[in-house]
């Protein structure tokens, strides 16, 4: 309805009102249809008895995959806010340290990443451990604790979490960095004006403000955490696609299997990226100008 | 050391170049203990430059700024210590939108000046009611109006007790109704005594409250005098020129 057709009584309130309202429709009319399709593949599933099973199998990766999922995105958030930090610092070589270090970690994809983590940069990293206790042997000992460590104490999930960790900390620092620079710089003057350190004006003035603005990109990033978290499998840990795939080569119920994993990860997904959305919503028309 | 100057400001042959535009070339002046000087000029000649020089907002190009007795130096310990003892008050205001009122003048007082939170709170209300707000304590930037904002700027300033009050153009980006009363709580802080140095073209301001007037163009002191000879004699042709495009 346009407004020349709107009643005479109509007040901008109104037309306000009207307005708010249409979007929330909508997003509530999505919420009952997925809850409502949801409901019936519960309830389809239960009363199937292959569906039943596949479902007890491929649930027994859920707490895996939640775990490498939320352990790799906080480790990355933090990779991210450091490597964010030396994006916007005028330091010369931080700043092209964490400019090299975003541009490999984007140019290359996190199931080689994955790869590479596992099988190349973790082996070389115990080369070294072992060359330095080799060479400390004089001083430590010959069975010293450096010449005793081996690639093998390293489990697959922990490589796995950390490949995660290293490619996504090359992405939140991007949204870190693009969060600080929406930031005007009359804020940072501000603060350094009062006498504040250039990490005070980052932690009291600069990043509150910052990483408020970049909530929605991060919250969208877990989402996709979730989703990419998947990529573990190729290292036999045994996340929900992983079990899915274990189930399939016993059974070869690949339709049924399969249609149960891209479900059980819908399940996670769609909610989250709701409450992205929300949080998105909430904050557009609760922004506080400069 | 003898050779420290004696005046809260002594700024000696500053150059500031921003890669080939010349904005500063070979400044001096001084600004005595409770005194008021005005800087005024047409955009472009350099003088909030030399402002923001001053607590090395910019850093020089080339020349000497003592403050209180302390040379200027591109060390950090030594840059924050001027800068918690020199406030400025911004054209476009900066306040952190994220903080109230309270917050924003309490903030540097706890992180700088390591104040308790009771303190820094107590000291925050005082100077809000200073400049005329003291209702506003709670209230967000964005709450705010232009002029009660530079106000909370103010307060913020004066919070760390500072030595010396910079003024970079504070009424340029208000509402004409609410020029003065910004206008009246700098001209309240000159009555008080406060070492000020103000970029302004509020040239009512510079005849009530300075001792002195400094006229800049392109990177250079023109003129300078007392208001009276300023205003009512000035010996430059550039000044005359400019006092009769701006004084209608």
């Amino acid at each position: 309805m346009d407004a020349a057709m709107a009643p005479i009584t109509s007040t901008p309130s109104t037309a306000m009102w009207r307005q708010w309202n249409l979007s929330q429709v909508r997003w509530w009319v999505w919420l009952i249809l997925i809850a409502a399709a949801d409901v019936l593949l519960f309830v389809a599933i239960a009363r199937d008895e292959l569906y039943t099973l596949i479902f007890g199998k491929v649930q027994q990766g859920i707490v895996l995959t939640l775990f490498v999922t939320l352990v790799a995105y906080f480790l990355a958030l933090a990779i991210g806010l450091i490597v964010g930090l030396g994006r916007v610092s005028k330091n010369g070589i931080i700043y092209n340290l964490a400019t090299l270090y975003v541009q490999i970690i984007r140019g290359v994809p996190i199931l080689v990443q994955i790869f590479f983590v596992s099988f190349v940069a973790t082996p070389a990293f115990f080369e070294l451990l072992k060359a330095i206790g080799a060479a400390l042997s004089g001083v430590l000992g010959p069975d010293n604790f450096l010449a005793q460590t081996s690639t093998q104490d390293v489990s697959l999930l922990a490589r796995a979490v950390v490949a995660l960790t290293v490619a996504y900390g090359g992405y939140e620092a991007e949204t870190f960095r693009a969060g600080i620079e929406s930031i005007g710089r009359g804020q940072m003057e501000a603060a350094r004006s009062l006498g504040m350190s250039y990490f005070q004006a980052m932690r009291y003035v600069i990043l509150p403000q910052a990483v408020r603005n970049v909530l929605p990109p991060l919250g969208n990033d877990f989402v996709s955490m979730l989703k990419d978290s998947s990529l573990v499998s190729v290292l036999g840990v045994r996340d929900i696609t992983q079990e899915a795939r274990l189930y399939v080569a016993a059974s070869f119920r690949y339709p049924e299997t399969y249609y149960m994993l891209a479900f059980m990860y819908l399940n996670m997904t769609i909610p989250l990226s709701m409450a992205v959305r929300w949080l998105e919503g909430r904050m557009g028309s609760g922004r506080r100008a400069a | 050391m003898d050779d420290a100057p004696r005046d809260m400001i002594a700024i000696k042959n500053l150059v500031k170049h921003f890669g080939h535009v010349q904005a500063v070339n070979g400044v001096s002046l001084t600004v005595a203990q409770g005194k008021v000087v005005v800087i005024i000029g047409p955009s472009g000649s350099g003088k909030s430059t030399v402002l923001r020089c001053i607590n090395h907002l910019e850093s020089p190009t080339g020349g000497e700024i003592w403050v209180d007795g302390i040379k200027l130096t591109h060390d950090h310990k030594n840059i924050n210590a001027i800068r918690a003892e020199v406030g400025i008050v911004f054209q476009q205001f900066n306040l952190f939108p994220h903080l109230t009122a309270l917050g924003n003048i309490m903030l540097a007082q706890r992180v700088v000046r390591k104040r308790k939170r009771e303190e820094a709170a107590r000291i925050a209300r005082q100077q809000l009611a200073r400049v005329g707000i003291p209702e506003k304590a709670d209230v967000y930037p964005a709450q705010l109006s232009g002029g009660q904002q530079q106000r909370v700027a103010i307060a913020r300033a004066l919070a760390m007790n500072p030595k010396i009050m910079l003024f970079d153009e504070p009424t340029s980006a208000l509402d004409p109704e609410m020029i003065k009363e910004v206008l009246d709580v700098m001209l309240a802080l000159a009555k008080e005594g406060m070492t000020m140095a103000v970029v302004t073209h509020e040239m009512g301001f510079a005849r009530n409250a300075a001792d002195e007037i400094i006229f800049m163009d392109q990177g250079l002191i023109v003129e300078r005098g007392t208001p009276d000879i300023f205003f009512g004699n000035p010996r430059e042709e550039r000044t005359r020129l400019f006092l009769s495009q701006i004084l209608h």
